[in-house]
């Protein structure tokens, strides 16, 4: 008996027996080839060649599941490879735990099935153990990822809050906004049309080749959720020191800035999923910054600002197009569209 | 651009300077605020020229008893609440739409014919559209509740806040507030309304009236217009938008606006009552007309928060003069609707500024 006779998850499928075994074996080992996870043993058993690892993890709720550019499954895998690399260390291994609502289409998972494996494939990444549940329709909304991930510190490297000082740079790989826009503009209730496209993507290989050509780079973040100005203020903060970054030097698309300008929206905090910070010295910025701009992902990479001693308390400040000075706050919570 | 800028910004510079005097300009729309601060340009001009910002905030001058009228409306189980984002953390008597245990459904909508659609969706269900904003909005509003009425939505109806920019405007500088020198206006309400609805205020209150966009580059030339204007002792209408605003308008919207809605009194937060202000359904369309339907009568409701939006609309005072400014009242847990509202003058001050500066 084949499982997708009725293409759709049952309950069952989470329950343990036959159906479950037939969904794994199906769907799920096809399409993530290796030896650890072949096993289908209790715990996957890793050979790591360092003592020190890195370890990390995230739950991916989207809606909608696909969007130009990505999907729910694609997110899943980014998300974590790139919480991996910006810490400074190589993503090995990951584990994937799928919950999924009751009736959701075979069709669906084999699609977000098939994105995490490629992507998973593309970043040199093994996905090595994993966990399904279902739950009844309406207990989950379509389906639910979590990933964790293990990565192993590159040699030498050691980043943190403590070593920025006043006078290193603030480095990003590219356009922001692209994904928040992306998925804002394809939700359902949010009827608005345009040409977007997330920047979802894996940042490790973009990383491991910044971090192993220049000794110059104090502190990373991925400026996901909140985008650019909560990165920098949660930077700023910790670091104890102010930051003044210039908007004319950040890469916006223009289609984002006109969808965030319909809907009132500021670019800097809408979220991105393919963008590294990365706090330089400020000798190293222009070999990092040749670094970046020579890999597909860093090709729009820019010096956006700098870190200076703070006047009072540590804040942003940016000094505009047009000459003037604001500040950059963390946005409020839930972001609503604007009325006119 | 840059050399627009500067020159714009020598024009400011030059004409503040002949003045000698403080300089009051109110930038009417909320639109502009926002950009204003956004980008920095209170940050660049001189320190005798003082920006204000308006009643030209949909959400803000929108008065409690509005609120209190759509909370009302919303403890009715066969309702469906269809509102713009803002509009539901604005607080009214016992709480806001996204706070408030509400018995009926809210969904957030970006037009009116997202909310009509839901009607039409939704047929065991009254949607309620909260309709909210100003010259720009009100033709769509009128359209819907016209398709409504052609193709027989009958459980449809509208909670008409619409209200008019200028009446507001004249209000203002016919009572206390003679402290406003020029009005900064909207561009997206003048290409509708055109400038000519401004000769009134220019001609017989002596204020200069310039129509500019909301790039940064339109309004600090709009600025330099009206600084030029009263450094040469001119009063003039002018349009820095000319491209697409015209002496009438678009006289289409206007038509279809008038066939809906009549102007009415009605109550303005901070503002109070101003004469022919607000826009109320015509008796035509009354079966849409949410205040007929539920049998709602608008009285005007006395605010106890301490909250002093009414001043800061009026231009009376920055933000940060407000006891709750930045206290109790921030960006997290606003009390007035200017806190609330994005384009809010108090939200522009506490996400932009510094807190510090006066
Ligand atoms: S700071 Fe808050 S309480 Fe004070 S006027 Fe503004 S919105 Fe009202």
């Amino acid at each position: 008996m084949k499982t997708d006779k009725n293409d759709r998850i049952l309950l069952a499928h989470g329950g343990g027996g036959q159906l479950s075994d037939e969904l794994i074996r199906h769907h799920i080992l096809p399409r993530f080839d290796n030896n650890t996870l072949a096993e289908l043993t209790d715990s996957a058993n890793l050979e790591l060649d360092s003592k020190s690892i890195c370890f990390t993890t995230d739950s991916y709720v989207v809606k909608p599941l696909f969007f130009n550019g990505g999907d729910i499954g694609k997110l899943a895998v980014c998300g974590t490879i790139n919480d991996l690399a910006v810490a400074g260390s190589k993503p090995v291994a990951l584990s994937l735990s799928l919950i999924i609502e009751e009736g959701f289409e075979f069709k669906l998972l084999d699609k977000i099935l098939d994105s995490i494996s490629q992507t998973a494939r593309d970043n040199n990444v093994n996905i090595v153990t994993g966990d399904t549940k279902t739950v009844e329709a309406g207990a989950a909304d379509k389906i639910f990822i979590n990933t964790a991930g293990i990565g192993v510190k590159l040699d030498g490297i050691d980043l943190g809050f403590k070593k920025i000082k006043a006078g290193d740079k603030i480095l990003i790989n590219g356009t922001i906004g692209d994904h928040g826009m992306t998925i804002m503009s394809q939700r359902k209730d949010i009827k608005f049309q345009s040409q977007l496209k997330s920047d979802c993507a894996g940042l490790a290989d973009l990383i491991t080749k910044l971090l192993e050509g220049s000794n110059g780079v104090k502190f990373m973040r991925d400026p996901t959720r909140g985008g650019l100005a909560v990165t920098l203020n949660d930077i700023a903060r910790q670091a104890g020191l102010s930051i003044e970054i210039n908007q004319a030097d950040i890469p916006i698309n223009p289609n984002v800035q006109t969808a965030a300008d319909m809907l009132g929206f500021d670019v800097l905090d809408i979220a991105n999923e393919g963008k590294v910070v990365a706090i330089l010295s400020a000798e190293s910025a222009d070999q990092c910054l040749n670094i970046c701009r020579k890999h597909p992902l860093g090709k729009e990479a820019k010096i956006i600002g700098e870190i200076v001693k703070p006047k009072n308390v540590p804040i942003v400040e940016m000094t505009t197009i047009i000459g003037g000075k604001r500040i950059v706050h963390i946005p409020y919570g839930r972001q609503l569209p604007r009325i006119c | 651009m840059l050399d627009r800028i500067n020159k714009a910004q020598n024009m400011i510079e030059t004409a503040c300077k002949k003045l000698g005097k403080q300089i009051n300009i109110m930038e009417v729309c909320g639109t502009h605020t926002v950009s204003i601060f956004r980008n920095g340009i209170r940050t660049i001009l001189p320190d005798n020229l003082k920006l204000l910002s308006g009643p030209g905030c949909p959400v803000c001058v929108t008065d409690q008893s509005y609120i209190d009228n759509v909370l009302q409306i919303a403890d009715n189980k066969d309702c469906l609440i269809a509102t713009y984002g803002d509009m539901i953390r604005v607080p009214g008597k016992g709480g806001s739409l996204e706070t408030k245990q509400t018995t009926a459904n809210v969904k957030i909508v970006l037009s009116s014919e997202d909310a009509l659609q839901l009607a039409k969706d939704n047929p065991d269900k009254t949607v309620v559209f909260i309709a909210v904003g100003f010259e720009t909005t009100t033709p769509a509003t009128a359209v819907a509740i016209k398709e409504a009425h052609a193709d027989s939505v009958d459980n449809f109806c509208v909670l008409s806040g619409h209200k008019l920019v200028v009446p507001a405007m004249k209000a203002l500088v016919s009572t206390k507030n003679d402290h406003i020198d020029a009005f900064l206006c909207p561009g997206h309400v003048s290409v509708i309304i055109g400038y000519n609805s401004y000769k009134e205020i220019v001609e017989d209150y002596g204020r200069p009236c310039v129509v500019a966009g909301f790039e940064p580059i339109q309004i600090i030339e709009g600025l330099a217009e009206i600084c030029r204007q009263l450094a040469d002792g001119k009063t003039k209408l002018e349009s820095v938008y000319s491209a697409v605003v015209t002496a009438e308008g678009n006289t289409i919207a206007q038509k279809i606006i008038e066939e809906c809605f009549e102007p009415a009194d009605g109550y303005w937060r901070g503002l109070g009552e101003i004469e022919k202000s607000t826009l109320k359904i015509k008796d035509k369309y009354s079966k849409f007309d949410a205040l007929k339907r539920f049998d709602i009568t608008e009285t005007p409701v006395e605010d106890t928060s301490g909250c002093q939006c009414g001043e800061v609309l009026c231009g009376l005072i920055d933000p940060p003069q407000c006891k709750l400014f930045g206290k109790t009242c921030t960006i997290n847990t606003p009390i007035g609707p200017c806190m609330v509202s994005s384009e809010g003058a108090c939200a522009a001050w506490y996400k932009y500024s510094l807190k510090e500066k006066p």
